[in-house]
Formats: structure tokens, C-alpha cells, sequence
């Protein structure tokens, strides 16, 4: 036992799929003991909010009036918020002129956003509504007009003036935002950061997919234990027992091979109903519907040792078939069902997350799972407008699971069979 | 040769017998589950069709429907024959949530979509797989070393995951295909020029998406496959007698080759369930998206339907891959010619 260890420490394989899936569980564990949100609070008013820090507009406004709590920052705000009022076909626009009209060289000009700056002090320079144009039919001519007085708006001063209604019912200035007023954000109290943005229920989607991944590994054990189980029964009965029981023990199994479980899945799904397709029920259905590896290699195996020494020694000693099965076969084969186990325990994540897809899922309002955020994701294209932090990270992190759990699997292949081995 | 033929005629009516058989029990198995079920199925089943409807008329006739459909008050053997009769008949009822039209109709029209996509791309994709496993095997070191774990890392992005990562690249940010459906929504399915350019246009991703995750999993297993092999003592006997080095590949491929076709006899079914999935992604009208519909729309007829013809489909393709399989592993003609 000791020996296995240390060379499963050695598999390189072993050691970065073991690494990725504690860091997974460990995550699972820890952020919940540190961020004690509701994964399920439906935080946002509106749908799909993109990823970043959210800060209280009327504290900013607050804030930038309370002297000691506003900064004067000597930086030129101007072409920040230029660049995000003036679009990209303005600029070109801007450039063409330049460049035909202007004098300006072909491309010294880009409609860059860090170089909107530049662009728009050529402008002021060189644009003349004077200008005869040639080429340009009136239309146009009007629309730069309407360009450069739009611009000349932006550029002025912009103060900003705040004030409330006083107690005759007329507006009152209170204050007056320059340009040049910034607050910290560290001194906002009502903030909130969305690291994956929010889902199409306004739920933080991080909270969430942390939940999301501990109730589906939760599936996919409970999923494992039922199909190892089952497994490993069968596996030894079969293989121990031999003749009319093994033969009609592998037909089953063999059958359950060829038929679809996807389908049996569904249909026991559906049959069950809404109301008593809990998580616990949809993990233990996908147990009995993926049984039939562990079954195979269990009866392989306890067949190629069913006639092993030490086995007869025991028989003759008299001891009884749960004793002999228990010390003289199950040791042997341990190996075996571990791998099955992990590798059930990534078919079983999968098979959820197909099975809510098709929205078959445990129907729960209580808790997530990544199926079911997938399935709400694509059910409100957010993969059709863009919001890839609603179902981007859930791949990624069934397939990281996945991946590392078959990378586990595999360094241990390569320990147990010596033929593998690099 | 009269020997050999009558070897290969045992291994094939064997196989055949057990297909057969393992047809009747699936068909079986779709007509009693649903049925096994704790509680009165029927209102079960029904209770989730008539949710959310209030007229007490309405309801009274889903049940109605649901207790005629399903003979409830006979027994349980004379509706299974009952159920067969009408399968046989090609009656699997009436649609509930496509109401009139008929079950057998639906899934008539779906289901060429699902084998003129998933029939090719999985081909492909084994066929590509295999090849890449087999060179990384006999290359080993540099293009082994960078294809090894690119793959591993493919072949554990579930299928839906890849058809969403490859249509938000490929047809949201650069348009390259559309998002989808199977043709355009402007078309009429006929055999005309644009209808079959913009069903090519379609085909597309999710063919992609399929191939791409097929391949991942073959590659790994050709590849272990493969290196196994080349340790073997026939390779180096080969090697020591100084055949040359291509006709060794070519035994070796032959006999990884034999292990990943039951391989793929084996894993069929997950794969086909996989990619029924990836079809909901791109809205392909097949049997995955009907799937998706009939259970949304609680529609169980259609369900039942879609189940069948899905285990038909991958029995079927089970059943030409072993007789295929035959054909090629001469250690079957030899072990049913004894």
C-alpha cells in the first residue's frame, strides 16, 4: 500500500490531475466559509450584468461633495470620455476628411482609442466648414458640420451641478463636480463585485458556480458509490460464482452496454416526475444507469484470480465466500474499482449536466448545479448576445474536473500496468 | 474456404440473434419504465402535461387522452401487445405539444438530420483520431509530447461545451457561420441550389464541434494502443529480423486498430447522446432538439418516440460495427471455426 503511494506520487500524470481536483474541492470548501452570500440571492435587477465592480452611483455623487473624502487629480479626462462618445465610424469619418481635405498624411491618423486625443486636436486645427470640399456631396458637408459642433460641445468644461429641491419646491444648488474630482472606491461604502458578472436571474455568478461545482461533484460521487457498488456486486458474483449465473449476469451487462443509459436516463427522469427529482434522486438514477464498466473489469479480474493459489488455500481451509472474497480477492482488485470509481464520478458530472440541459435536471429551486446554470444560460442566449461569464466558466470547469480526474486515471494505468509505463 | 465461410455464418447469426434480442428488451424496457414508476404513472405523466392549464375540461381530456393512450384499464400484458400492434403499425400516437400532428411524422423528419450529421462527423473523427494516435505513439518525443495533453484536455470538454466555445468564436464574433437552425429560416426545405448551399453553411459547426471532441478520445486510447503494441515482442522480433520500419507500422496499427472498434462499439452510445446534446446548442432540427421540445412541452408520446429511435439508431450502428469488426479480426473466424 505504502509502495503504491510512492510510486502514484512519481506519475507525474497522477500528481497534476490529484493538484487540479483538490484545488477544485479545496475551493469548494473555502470560499463558502469566507464569502457567506446566498448563491441563489437574485442580486441583479436585470439580466446578465458583464463582470466588474458595481459602486453606488449617489455615494460617488455623496462622496465627490465631502472635501476630504474627493481628490483633484491632474489628468486630462477629455479623451476617455471622448473616446466613448465618439464611435468609430465618426472617427474615420474625422480621418477621411483629414486626409483629403486636410492635408494630413495617410495614416498618421487611427481610430484608436488611445489616440483619440491626437485625432482630435488635428481636427480642431486643420477643419474648416469653409472649405470647398470638392467631391462632397451637401449632405455630407452638413454632417461634418454637426460633427465638429458636437465635438466643440464635448471639449467644453464639463461641471457637473448638483442640487435638490429646497422647501419652496425650486431646485437649489447644493454642489458642483469638476472635471478633475475623483473619489476612491475604497471609500464608497455600497459596492459590490460581479467577478463572472451575473446570471440571467441576477444571481452572482462566482457564488453561484462555486455551489453549482460542490452539489455536482456531490452528484458525481454519490453517482460513483452507486455504480461501484452495483459494479463490484455483480463483478464478483459473476466472476466467482462462473457458469449459468456469470452468463446471464454478462448478458445484462452486456445488454445495458449497447442500449443507451443516455436514453434509460431520460426515461426514468421523465417518469419520475418534477417534484421527487432531487439532487440526491438524479445522482442515484445516473448510478444505476452506469454500472456495466465497473462489472466488466470486476469479473475479469476476479476470474484471472478465482484459481490463484492463495484463493485454493483458502478454500481448503474451509473459509466461507464472504471471508475469501473479502480478503483474498478484494485487496487484489482495488485498483481497479478506484479507477472505475473516478472515472464515474466525471461521467456522472457530465451525464448531469446533459441531463438538465435537456432539462431533466434535479428540479430544485434551492440549490445550483452546473447543468443547470448551462441550461439557463443557452435557454436565454447568452451565448448568442455575448455574455460568455454565464456559461464560459461552467465548461471550463466541468472540464477541468474531467480533465484532471482521467489524468488521475491514467498515471494510476500506468502505475498498475507496468506494460503502459513511458 | 467452405470452413471459413461457415465460421463466418455461425459468428453472424449468433450476433444477429443477440441484437435481436437486445432490441426486444430495449423496446421492452421503453414501454415498462416509465410504467415502473412509484404511483399511478398515468397521473403522473399527465399531472405534468396539464400544468399551468385551468380549464377543468381541458384537463379532464389530457387524462382521458393519457388513459386511452397508455389502456390503463387493461392488463398490463394486453397493452403491451396493444402498444407493439400500433409500433408495428408505425402509430406512436399523436403529439400533444405539435398537436395534430403525428409522432411518427415528427421524428420521421428529425431524424435524418441527426444521421446525415452525427453518422459522418463521427466517422471522421474516429477515423482522424486514430491516425493522429497511432503517429503520436510511433513519433513519441516532441510531437507526442504536444499533442498528448492538447488531447486529453479535448476529449474532457464535454460535447455541448465545445458546440458553445466553437459557435461563440466562429459564428458570433466572426460570422463565419451562421448561429442556427439547419437552413435558413427564409428557405423551404427542396432540392434546390440555395436551399442546399445554406443546409452545407449550417452543417457546419456542429460537424466541427462532434469531429473535434471525437477525436480528442480516440487519439488517447489509439495512442496507448499503439505504444503497447510497439513494446511488443512480435514488433521487436520484426525489428531484430530487419523488416522495414513502415510494414512494422502497419502491423501495429492493424492490431491497435482492433481494441478501439470495440471500443467504439462500446462508447456509441455515449457519444451519440453527447452529440444530441451539442444539436440543442445550434438549434439543429434533429432528434436532440425534438428531444429537448417534447420534454419542455411535456409531451410524452414524443419523448417515447425519440427514446426508441435513438436506442434503434445506436443498436443498429453496434451492429455494423461487429459484424464490420469480424470482417477484419481473423482471430474470429478462427475461434468460431473450431
Amino acid at each position: 500500500m505504502g509502495n503504491t503511494l510512492k510510486q502514484l506520487r512519481r506519475s507525474p500524470q497522477f500528481m497534476i490531475g490529484f493538484v487540479i481536483f483538490i484545488t477544485v474541492l479545496a475551493l469548494v470548501i473555502i470560499y463558502p466559509l469566507i464569502v457567506a452570500a446566498d448563491p441563489l440571492e437574485m442580486v441583479g435587477q436585470g439580466i446578465f450584468y458583464k463582470p466588474g465592480t458595481y459602486i453606488s452611483v449617489a455615494d460617488t455623487v455623496t462622496q465627490s461633495m465631502v472635501s476630504e473624502k474627493s481628490y483633484i487629480l491632474n489628468i486630462d479626462t477629455s479623451a476617455n470620455r471622448l473616446s466613448s462618445r465618439i464611435s468609430v465610424e465618426d472617427r474615420k469619418a474625422m480621418i477621411d476628411w483629414l486626409e483629403k481635405y486636410g492635408g494630413v498624411e495617410e495614416g498618421t491618423l487611427s481610430t484608436a482609442d488611445d489616440e483619440v486625443g491626437k485625432l482630435i486636436d488635428t481636427w480642431c486645427e486643420k477643419y474648416d466648414a469653409s472649405n470647398p470640399q470638392k467631391g462632397l456631396i451637401a449632405a455630407r458637408k452638413k454632417y461634418y458640420v454637426r460633427l465638429d459642433s458636437s465635438l466643440k460641445e464635448l471639449l467644453k468644461s464639463q461641471d457637473i451641478i448638483i442640487s435638490e429641491y429646497g422647501e419652496d419646491g425650486e431646485l437649489e444648488k447644493r454642489g458642483k463636480v469638476a472635471d478633475n474630482i475623483y473619489v476612491n472606491v475604497k471609500d464608497i461604502p455600497n459596492q459590490r463585485t460581479f467577478l463572472l458578472g451575473t446570471d440571467n436571474f441576477g444571481r452572482d455568478v462566482l457564488t453561484e458556480l462555486i455551489y453549482a461545482t460542490r452539489t455536482s461533484l456531490l452528484i458525481g460521487f454519490i453517482a460513483g458509490i452507486v455504480a461501484t457498488g452495483i459494479g463490484l456486486f455483480f463483478g464478483l458474483l459473476a466472476g466467482f460464482l462462473g457458469g449459468f449465473a456469470d452468463d446471464f449476469i454478462m448478458f445484462v451487462t452486456n445488454l445495458f452496454t449497447v442500449v443507451p443509459s443516455f436514453v434509460i436516463l431520460i426515461l426514468i427522469s421523465y417518469s419520475v416526475g418534477q417534484e421527487a427529482r432531487g439532487v440526491f434522486m438524479v445522482a442515484v438514477i445516473i448510478g444505476l444507469t452506469s454500472w456495466t464498466w465497473t462489472t466488466r473489469s470486476v469479473r475479469s479480474q476476479v476470474i484471472s484470480l478465482r484459481n490463484r493459489d492463495h484463493v485454493n488455500m483458502s478454500k481448503l481451509s474451509g473459509h466461507g465466500l464472504f471471508r475469501i472474497i473479502l480478503v483474498d480477492i478484494l485487496p487484489y482488485i482495488a485498483s481497479y474499482v478506484v479507477m472505475a470509481f473516478i472515472l464515474q464520478i466525471s461521467s456522472g458530472i457530465l451525464a448531469e449536466a446533459q441531463l438538465s440541459m435537456l432539462g431533466l435536471g434535479p428540479a430544485t429551486t434551492k440549490t445550483a448545479t452546473l447543468g443547470l446554470m448551462m441550461n439557463w444560460a443557452l435557454t436565454y442566449t447568452a451565448h448568442l448576445n455575448g455574455s460568455w461569464w454565464a456559461y464560459f466558466p461552467v465548461i471550463l470547469v466541468i472540464a477541468l474536473i474531467s480533465f484532471s480526474l482521467n489524468l488521475m486515471n491514467t498515471g494510476m494505468d500506468q502505475v498498475f500496468n507496468p506494460t503502459l509505463r513511458d | 474456404m467452405d470452413y471459413v465461410l461457415k465460421g463466418y455464418k455461425k459468428y453472424y447469426v449468433n450476433k444477429l440473434i443477440w441484437y435481436l434480442l437486445t432490441f426486444i428488451v430495449a423496446v421492452v424496457l421503453n414501454f415498462v419504465l416509465p410504467r415502473m414508476m412509484p404511483g399511478n404513472p398515468v397521473s403522473t405523466i399527465a399531472a405534468q402535461t396539464t400544468q399551468g392549464m385551468t380549464d377543468a375540461t381541458a384537463i379532464q381530456k389530457v387524462y382521458a387522452e393519457y388513459a386511452e393512450a397508455f389502456g390503463i384499464n387493461k392488463p398490463m400484458y394486453k397493452q403491451f401487445f396493444m402498444w407493439v400492434r400500433n409500433l408495428l403499425r408505425g402509430d406512436m400516437g399523436v403529439s400533444f405539444s405539435q398537436y395534430p400532428r403525428k409522432v411518427s411524422d415528427i421524428v420521421s423528419s428529425s431524424i435524418w438530420w441527426t444521421i446525415a450529421l452525427q453518422l459522418p462527423a463521427i466517422i471522421v473523427g474516429w477515423l482522424l483520431g486514430n491516425i493522429l494516435g497511432a503517429v503520436a505513439a510511433y513519433m513519441r518525443k516532441g510531437f507526442d509530447k504536444v499533442i498528448l495533453p492538447v488531447f486529453l484536455f479535448i476529449s474532457n470538454i464535454p460535447a455541448f461545451g465545445m458546440a458553445v466555445v466553437l459557435l461563440t468564436i466562429f459564428a458570433v464574433k466572426l460570422h463565419w457561420a451562421p448561429t442556427s437552425g439547419g437552413y435558413g429560416f427564409d428557405l423551404i426545405p427542396n432540392f434546390s441550389l440555395p436551399f442546399i448551399l445554406s443546409v452545407l453553411d449550417h452543417y457546419k459547426l456542429p460537424f466541427l464541434s462532434i469531429v473535434l471532441v471525437t477525436i480528442g478520445g480516440q487519439a488517447i486510447g489509439m495512442r496507448s494502443m499503439s505504444i503497447y503494441e510497439l513494446n511488443a515482442d512480435y514488433v521487436k522480433y520484426s525489428r531484430f529480423l530487419g523488416i522495414k520500419d513502415s510494414k512494422i507500422v502497419k502491423y501495429v496499427f492493424r492490431n491497435a486498430m482492433l481494441p478501439q472498434i470495440t471500443g467504439l462499439a462500446m462508447s456509441l452510445g455515449t457519444m451519440v447522446g453527447g452529440a444530441l446534446v451539442a444539436e440543442i446548442v445550434f438549434s439543429y432540427p434533429g432528434i436532440g432538439t425534438t428531444l429537448l421540445s417534447a420534454i419542455t412541452g411535456r409531451d410524452y408520446p414524443l419523448i417515447s418516440a425519440c427514446t426508441l429511435i435513438i436506442t434503434i439508431m445506436v443498436l443498429l450502428a453496434n451492429l455494423f460495427v461487429e459484424l464490420l469488426y469480424a470482417l477484419i479480426d481473423p482471430r474470429i473466424k478462427a475461434a468460431q471455426s473450431d
